[in-house]
């Protein structure tokens, strides 16, 4: 079969064959990319894997009632069959009146350049690749003698494209690149053994920390959990690093997705305009920083990103939503769509981040008399319905403002919707590592589980 | 196909059983990939220096149809297909896919596999395990739910809604989905081996949302597995799921908080078998071992349980969600010993990991998907039944823990720490299960939990087949199972200290 290549042209002749068929509406969301990956371990090449992908989806409106197909084989034949699969799929869903894709006058009118591909880089070499893996490791490996194993460094890349277009008559497309390196060594000493792990992530390969700081840094992280022990079972302050209080506002997030909130799942459910957080929390999603990770030209619906203030000093300001979502809850698209091909759209956060505080992390460990500082979160223990909190924890024991021995085999437990209000110190030390970024969190009480 | 040399092998060994056939000719029928493009292809990737090469060949269509709100608002397909292409040297590996299945893509896939045995270092080849045995045929689907009507599966789901609704007023909302999977799969290896196999899959789910003064809880059940669509609806399975869904979310309405601290916990049967797969199952992979990075390394033969605990992985068992006929590599899949009566007997191995540590093949090498590249990965793990009646577990303890249903579980493989969550658990007092309590977190050490089961219930069940396991960013469909046990003293993560 007649292989084509993913084009604008050829998401509008696809909704064009849609509309022969009696479509009323529909949109066209394209995907194709190049991945590459090398594992090294102890000094030697692991893994390579290399490859490319293309992906065309159709989502299609007959009146009120909708469906979504996808496919990898981007033909002539498989495109029709695909428009008569969707066509058959959407006669035997619901009549929603909230559906449809969203209002014309508010698609993105233009597409703005966010700097979110390095074209550059495409030219870098395997092998160069392969040396950036074998150095993060290396520098690992190097720094202590108690770090005797490795379960790897890595190093990969991602060149992306994605195409969109629905019947509104809006087409657009835009690249992206993803490089990322990091390594997970392993220290014994004493009977204990363990693991951690580091990394860096980027849109631009210059970008990316070196080897040294990225290897330097896992090499630390092992190490200061070797000997970790439970502790007595209590209540006292816990201290999350900015990885882990990035993973409080993940959980923010879900719990802010428009479809948790019309479904009732989230407890966060009618309480936009109110106060849901202590005053130090202020929470901004930007889909429009210059080669950030969560950057994109357009939503999933076409719609154009923005900045927004979610949370503002405590005051939940906004949801996360799409068209549909907002529709369920009498609100405007927050131009959160996200898409997964060949499927209704979801919400997603952009760059979603916890806004720095004022203290330096050392002095909030300090204002600790006995407490608990956390750096690694194990489970899934979170009820985002009720905002139940539970999961296993490993960390430093704070004592008299200091860090000391290592603490595993605990967990930490509360309730979202109180360890947000109990918020009770912020750090200065905010770095956009990832989409989702925090900086150190002190909550004022939690019950940890241990002996 | 005809004269090709590889399908001539695979005639001799006969390693597929007849049903398994279609798969193979699937391949040729699409993408006209025959016998002598295999070779011609495999001979490319195994080029002059590589111990073993492979081709995965896979063709996947995928359907959803759920509910919520009282209407099917979403059905979606998906239509993928692919083809990875494998080289192994020494413990390197070489991997390389396109989801554009020809000849020439599979050439240049098998020369960008081939790259990473350009600079391997003089040693001697390890030789990878052989296929052995014969294939099953463990899900004979003839109808897959992929295939049946859209409209009745779209009036079943309207059908549990109404049914939900009708079992309780505090239902506010109701979720059903139902999705399918029907996947057609090759393996051609270069030791001669050409193995297909179609795997079906299907699963439905049912989750509520209650509301009482102001008080919201969430209840779901699920099932499926490699199974027609007569598994839900024959016997009116989907009553059992809603019924269960509405009485979790129900009886969470009136949870207390869950205690914190070390407490006597019970188990019960079924999914509770999560507690297995993490404290146990993942340590005994085959790749944290060889690599030396698992709490279970350089342990066989030593006590890790008690002698109470006898715990198998077994990819046999007809139609489950976590049985396969052959893993991804082409093996046939096993019950293969974990721990017996306490002892660790044994690992979960892929070709590299059991070729690299000289250790049998068990038929674990699996993979999501054509872009993947095998692991080590459990199938079906679940602890054999004991001789102490349930009853009789829950009435020796004085003060603890009786759970139920879990929800997700993980485990640090190299400190051995493992939790799991539970979504419905209650309290214990003088024999006697009380109060429900929330959800809590429990948390334990891998290589020790087990040596602390003092009771084991004769009442062994299987999950209901909604398993998903993810490691290195893959996941797979699993089972678990459990009978009744008591485990003395374990970390219960809850708010009350």
């Amino acid at each position: 079969m007649e292989r084509m290549e993913l084009s604008q042209d050829l998401a509008r002749e696809t909704l064009a064959m849609a509309k022969a068929k009696g479509a009323t509406q529909g949109d066209v969301v394209m995907a194709e990319g190049e991945s590459f990956f090398v594992t090294v371990r102890m000094g030697e090449v692991e893994k390579i894997s290399q490859a490319g992908e293309k992906r065309l989806g159709l989502r299609l409106f007959f009146g009120n009632s909708s469906a979504s197909a996808s496919t990898s084989d981007i033909s002539k034949n498989s495109v029709e069959r695909l428009v008569e699969d969707t066509a058959r799929m959407a006669r035997v869903t619901a009549q929603d009146p909230y559906s449809g894709l969203p209002d014309a006058e508010e698609l993105a009118r233009e597409i703005p350049d966010l700097d979110l591909c390095d074209e550059a880089a495409r030219a870098v070499a395997v092998e160069e690749k392969i040396q950036m893996a074998l150095a993060v490791e290396k520098n690992a490996l190097a720094y202590d003698a108690r770090i005797i194993n490795s379960e790897g460094g890595e190093f990969s890349n991602h060149f992306g494209r994605v195409i969109y277009a629905s019947s509104h008559g809006f087409s657009g497309e835009y690249s992206g690149s993803t490089f990322g390196h990091s390594v997970a060594p392993v220290a014994k000493a004493d009977g204990s053994m363990q693991r951690d792990y580091w990394f860096s992530s980027n849109r631009k390969f210059s970008r990316l920390e070196s080897p040294e700081i990225v290897g330097k840094t896992a090499a630390k992280r092992v190490l200061r959990r070797l000997g970790g022990r439970k502790v007595k079972t209590c209540e006292v302050p816990v201290i999350f690093d900015p990885e882990m209080a990035g993973s409080l506002l993940r959980n923010l997030s879900s719990a802010l997705s428009g479809y948790a909130l019309y479904k009732g799942a989230s407890f966060l459910v009618g309480r936009l305009g109110t106060r849901i957080a202590s005053e130090l929390m202020t929470v901004i999603d930007d889909g429009t920083i210059p080669g950030a990770l969560g950057s994109r030209p357009f939503d999933g619906e076409g719609l154009p990103t923005k900045k927004k203030l979610v949370v503002d000093k405590g005051e939940l300001q906004n949801y996360l939503l799409d068209t549909y979502s907002g529709k369920k809850l009498g609100l405007a698209s927050t131009g959160n769509a996200s898409r997964s091909i060949g499927e209704p759209p979801g919400v997603s956060p952009s760059n979603f981040y916890l806004a720095a505080g004022a203290h330096a992390p050392d002095d909030i460990i300090g204002s600790v008399q006995a407490g608990l500082y956390v750096t690694e979160l194990i489970g899934f223990g979170v009820n985002m319905v009720t905002g139940d909190y539970s999961r296993g924890a490993a960390g430093l024991w704070i004592e008299n403002g200091e860090l000391t021995y290592p603490v595993e085999e605990v967990t930490i437990a509360g309730n979202l919707k109180e360890m947000f209000q109990n918020i009770e110190m912020v750090g200065n030390d905010l770095v956009m590592r990832g989409r989702i970024a925090a900086p150190t969190v002190k909550i004022s009480r939690m019950t940890l589980a241990g002996d | 196909m005809a004269g090709a040399g590889v399908l001539e092998v695979f005639l001799r060994e006969s390693v597929m059983a007849q049903e398994n056939l279609p798969a193979a000719s699937f391949f040729d029928r699409n993408f006209g990939i025959q016998g002598r493009d295999l070779e011609k292809v495999l001979a490319a990737a195994l080029g002059r220096k590589a111990d073993y090469a492979d081709l995965y060949f896979e063709y996947r269509r995928n359907e959803g149809v759920s509910l919520e709100e009282g209407l099917v608002k979403n059905c979606s397909q998906s239509t993928a297909n692919g083809v990875g292409v494998r080289v192994l040297a020494e413990s390197k590996t070489g991997y390389a896919y396109t989801d554009d299945i020809t000849i020439e893509n599979l050439e240049i896939a098998a020369r960008t596999a081939q790259y990473i045995a350009q600079n391997r270092s003089a040693q001697e080849p390890v030789p990878v395990g052989q296929a052995r045995g014969a294939a099953h045929d463990l899900y004979p689907v003839k109808t897959p739910v992929n295939d049946v009507a859209l409209e009745k599966k779209v009036e079943l789901l309207y059908q549990i809604d109404r049914y939900a609704r009708s079992l309780d007023a505090r239902v506010k909302n109701v979720m059903v989905s139902i999705g399918s999977e029907y996947k057609v799969i090759l393996i051609a290896s270069s030791q001669g081996l050409v193995v297909g196999d179609i795997q079906p899959l299907t699963r439905l789910n049912v989750s509520c949302i209650v509301e009482e003064n102001g008080n919201r809880q969430v209840g779901g059940f699920g099932g499926g597995g490699r199974v027609e669509f007569g598994f839900f609806v024959d016997a009116k399975d989907y009553e059992r799921y809603a019924r269960e869904a509405v009485r979790q979310a129900v009886l969470n309405l009136s949870a207390e908080n869950a205690p914190a601290g070390t407490l006597d916990v019970v188990l019960g049967p079924g999914w509770p078998g999560i507690l297995l797969h993490e404290a146990i199952g993942h340590g005994l992979e085959g790749d944290f071992n060889r690599k030396k990075t698992s709490a279970f390394s350089d342990r066989i033969g030593q006590r890790v349980a008690s002698e109470l605990c006898t715990v198998v992985d077994d990819g046999t068992i007809p139609s489950r969600r976590g049985s396969i006929n052959v893993d991804d590599e082409g093996t046939p899949t096993h019950r293969t010993v974990l721990i017996e009566k306490g002892i660790l007997k044994g690992y979960l191995q892929d070709k590299l990991n059991a070729g690299l540590m000289k250790m049998p093949l068990t038929g674990n090498g699996r993979r999501e998907s054509y872009a993947h590249i095998p692991m080590p990965r459990m199938t079906n793990t679940f602890m054999l039944a004991g001789e102490s009646a349930p009853e009789e577990i829950l009435r020796s303890v004085k003060k603890g823990l009786y759970a139920v249903s879990f929800g997700g579980g993980q485990v640090d493989i190299t400190s051995g720490k493992f939790v799991f969550s539970a979504s419905e658990a209650y309290l214990i007092e003088d024999g006697k299960v009380t109060k429900p309590v929330k959800g809590a977190t429990l948390i334990g050490n891998g290589p020790d939990v087990l040596t602390r089961v003092s009771m084991v219930g004769s009442d062994l069940k299987l999950d209901e087949g909604v398993g998903t396991c993810g490691k290195d960013g893959q996941s797979v469909p699993v089972g678990v199972g459990l009978p009744t046990i008591r485990i003395d003293g374990l970390t219960v993560g809850g708010t009350r200290a």
